[in-house]
């Protein structure tokens, strides 16, 4: 037992592989670090925030020992706060703005918020309360960060706001889509349930186009928010793919969030094509499910993996290897269809594409063939074009088109937020960002109401 | 390596560090530990007719995380028979022939019963006597320690009672729990004393709890206000030694006592007068050994200015403190922030804006980069930016080209009534 506690996978208790890997600030950690903090005046960490959380004012509070009050600040600005203070690329964002980069080292503003916001889970605290209502109705379609945020922020002014989610619970990315060793289901059920405690309707198991119409909701609800974020992983448009054993890295990492744990990929070898921060999480998860190998694919360099840093030493860490340079070609299958191996081409990089990144070109003859178990797709996420489509919206390749102010669609009584909006080669698509989209959604919206009945 | 010995008013320890009467000085096995460990000499924990203690004796307060920014206690005199105490004063000394042994007594304001404990503890072959005249807890309510400290009367009579009977120093400790402690001072000396120490503790509460409302420390419920100490007093003892100092009618050597924490605080008092230091809430932070770096700093200091003995050092800066009416008026100094240094965290801005002279300006450089400049005309050289920036060297304090000549308040007073006078006789 001893033994086994020190390694950093167990092969005989995945459940333990899959908890959450970084221990929260302790007290008198969090007490320490909060007292570090310098409360600078009109903070560069603010401004670095996507959601603009007043970070000195909550880290303040945490050094005075008003708790209630951090996590107040924290989910007044971030309706998703808890699941931020985990996920985001702090040192990109606000740890990153810090001023103490330039004298010592920044404060762990992710890890106080992180302490802030447990504290509020752990003494089961109800932060906001819903505003008077204006008689107004909102359909927001699609339960994920940009979803709860709008709904939160809509309610707050008094909106009576039905969510339509097509998952068994809400959360969406926060829920299933981000590992469990990162982001326990817990912390998005509280949010979840604190956007609920403000009257909140949430219609779970009900995906729009399926079991409700788009035409139904948009006759029946005042305003529209789309905020369904983006699909499944598209096909690889090479052999095989349909063969047993090659899997969608959404779908396989939501296995690992949603009920048991499969003991199927014990000593297996794994491949993961791709190298974004879900090629990460699908290549993290196998290790934790016991595979025995797990390689990263990726046609380009190490130089233009779109991974965080983090996430990429993290996954080293675990064993990851990483095959930088290498496309597939062809999944090998068995008489049973069942995958055995994965056929690869080396690469070399060319000229720069339209986005800047240089053009991956095949090498003839560098053809080989690892033989693997398992083959996980993480090269991007397709778009609920049908969707936009039964909306009636105006969209490019399925990201909806916006006012970049507003946020509003080309319908105007319908805004939208979150990955449903987000371009490629626009950054990062962050949890944070699809929060301050919902917030800002829910200000556009209303603004028209207040415009309106003022004038 | 610089001579650390010591000689206050006749007591000779091989360095200036001594223990404060105190916890710390409690018993024979301590302050032997405490001599192992390089302490120049320890003030026996004080000495009289044996007391009963309370349980919950000590508290502390924190500042920003850090432990034990200032220290209280409500424990009293020794609790133990005064036989005993005396076998370990002997045999500490004999172990130790070298290191100074004060023994600190506290009796009824009664001279026979000053004259029986001083010559009782003399007998044992103790270096010095200190009078506690300083606690102000307990003890005070029975007419003792600070109760007879407050009354200049009262520190006189009892020094002069001491005094009759001693063959060795007495040193009288001073309770800064009184508006001007230069008053019990200069009583102390009419008594005869052959040297002063201060500070004692100071009256305090340390705090309330926000659950039980109960006083911190408290007893079954109850409180009661015992005595301030540690870093937190520092300023304010080191005052009090230095109003001592420079005192014309004050001309015995001090020991200085009050929040010493390190070498440096002991050179700041040893600067300001005092002839060595006593050490108390440090040790009980964290134990003897910390003497160790308080020696080590001190002689490594004085090598580094060239000075040969840390007696040298003794009230050096003392000329340097006075009234504030003979401060220059005309003296100016202004800030200067320097950008290469400043990380923008804007606390010197607010902090002039909202509480000070509004004369630091937030601004953007042509490249769209943040900073911060003094207006240097607005600027009254309060010092306010430079104490809030947590940067070292980002704001500097520089002196200003002088426009007038120097003039002090008194220079100042005094030059008008001579042009009145002038007037009058112009009208006569």
């Amino acid at each position: 037992m001893a033994i086994e506690k020190m390694q950093r996978i167990s092969l005989s208790n995945l459940e333990r592989n899959f908890q959450e890997v970084e221990p929260g600030l302790t007290n008198q950690e969090a007490v320490e670090e909060s007292n570090r903090c310098l409360y600078c005046y009109d903070a560069p960490c603010i401004k670095a925030c996507p959601t603009g959380i007043d970070i000195p004012t909550f880290i303040k509070k945490i050094a005075s020992g008003n708790f209630l009050g951090s996590a107040k600040t924290i989910m007044s600005s971030n309706p998703v706060g808890a699941s931020c203070a985990r996920v985001c690329p702090t040192e990109e964002l606000c740890e990153g703005a810090c001023v103490l980069n330039a004298s010592t080292k920044p404060i762990m503003i992710g890890n106080l918020q992180r302490y802030a916001t447990d504290w509020a889970i752990q003494n089961e605290q109800t932060l906001f309360k819903p505003g008077e209502s204006n008689g107004q109705t909102v359909a927001v379609i699609g339960g994920g960060p940009a979803g709860l945020s709008a709904a939160r922020e809509l309610a707050r002014f008094g909106y009576d706001v039905t969510i339509f989610e097509g998952a068994e619970k809400a959360g969406g990315l926060n829920t299933y889509g981000i590992v469990s060793f990162r982001l326990p289901q817990k912390i998005s059920y509280w949010e979840v349930e604190q956007v609920e405690k403000m009257n909140v309707k949430i219609r779970t198991n009900t995906m729009v186009g399926r079991d409700i119409s788009a035409e139904e909701i948009t006759n029946n609800f005042d305003r529209v928010v789309l905020a369904v974020g983006m699909a499944h992983v598209p096909n690889l448009g090479i052999e095989g793919e349909n063969l047993d054993g090659v899997f969608d890295a959404i779908e396989f990492v939501k296995a690992t969030k949603d009920g048991e744990l499969s003991y199927d990929y014990q000593g297996k070898r794994v491949v993961v094509i791709g190298a974004g921060n879900t090629a990460i999480d699908g290549a993290t998860c196998s290790v934790r499910l016991g595979a025995e190998n797990v390689k990263i694919l990726y046609r380009r360099t190490e130089e233009e993996m779109t991974a965080y840093d983090f996430e990429y030493e993290f996954a080293k860490q675990d064993g990851v290897e990483f095959r930088w340079l290498t496309a597939p070609k062809r999944i090998i299958g068995d008489e049973n269809g069942k995958v055995t191996g994965i056929e690869c081409i080396k690469m070399e990089l060319g000229e720069p594409e339209k986005d800047g990144r240089p053009r991956p070109v095949a090498i003839e003859g560098s053809e080989h063939v690892l033989a693997v178990d398992a083959v996980i797709k993480a090269i991007g996420q397709t778009r609920y074009v049908n969707l936009i489509e039964q909306f009636g919206l105006t969209h490019e390749g399925g990201v909806v088109k916006v006012d970049k102010d507003t946020l509003k669609t080309s319908n105007p009584k319908i805004f939208a937020c979150g990955d449903v909006i987000f371009g490629k080669g626009k950054g990062d698509a962050m949890v944070v960002t699809a929060a301050q989209q919902g917030k800002d959604v829910a200000y556009a919206i209303h603004q028209q109401f207040t415009v309106v009945g003022t004038a | 390596m610089a001579d650390l010995r010591i000689n206050l008013a006749g007591i000779k320890s091989p360095n200036p560090f001594w223990l404060a009467s105190a916890p710390p000085t409690n018993s024979g096995y301590q302050v032997q530990r405490a001599f192992e460990a390089g302490w120049g000499g320890a003030v026996w924990k004080t000495l009289g007719d044996p007391i009963l203690n309370v349980t919950s004796r000590f508290a502390a307060i924190g500042f920003n995380g850090q432990r034990v920014a200032g220290f209280n206690n409500i424990e009293l005199i020794t609790d133990r028979p005064l036989d005993v105490n005396l076998k370990e004063i002997y045999e500490t000394k004999k172990k130790f022939p070298n290191h100074a042994i004060i023994a600190s007594l506290m009796v009824e304001p009664k001279q026979e019963k000053w004259h029986e404990i001083v010559k009782r503890v003399e007998d044992v072959g103790v270096d010095g006597l200190e009078l506690n005249f300083g606690c102000p807890h307990g003890m005070a309510e029975r007419g003792m320690g600070s109760a007879s400290g407050q009354v200049p009367a009262l520190v006189e009579r009892q020094t002069y009672w001491a005094k009759e009977v001693a063959k060795t120093p007495v040193i009288v400790k001073l309770t800064p729990n009184i508006t001007d402690i230069t008053a019990t001072a200069e009583a102390a000396c009419n008594g005869g004393a052959d040297a002063i120490s201060m500070i004692n503790t100071i009256n305090s509460l340390m705090g309330v709890d926000l659950d039980s409302w109960n006083t911190i420390p408290h007893v079954a419920g109850k409180g009661a206000h015992g005595g301030y100490c540690g870093p937190a007093v520092k300023p304010i003892a080191l005052n009090m030694v230095a109003e001592c100092a420079r005192h014309p009618h004050i001309n015995v050597p001090i020991s200085g006592i009050g929040g010493i924490s390190n070498w440096r605080d002991a050179v700041e008092f040893m600067l300001m007068g005092a002839t060595g230091v006593q050490v108390c809430t440090a040790a009980m932070h964290h134990g003897f050994r910390i003497v160790e770096d308080m020696i080590d700093g001190l002689n490594n200091y004085l090598d580094s200015k060239g000075i040969a003995a840390v007696s040298d050092i003794i009230g050096k800066s003392v000329p340097k403190y006075s009234d504030w009416g003979n401060l220059d008026l005309n003296h100016n100094i202004v800030a200067k922030i320097n950008p290469d240094v400043c990380i923008n965290c804007n606390k010197c801005h607010i902090a002039c804006e909202d509480t000070s002279h509004q004369c630091i300006d937030m601004l953007t450089d042509v490249n769209g980069k943040s900073y911060l400049k003094v207006r240097e005309e607005d600027c009254v050289g309060c010092n306010l930016c430079s104490i809030v920036c947590p940067v070292d060297g980002a704001i500097d304090m520089i002196e200003a080209p002088r426009e007038l000549a120097p003039m002090t308040w008194n220079d100042r007073q005094t030059a008008l009534s001579v042009a009145v006078e002038c007037k009058a006789d112009v009208a006569k």
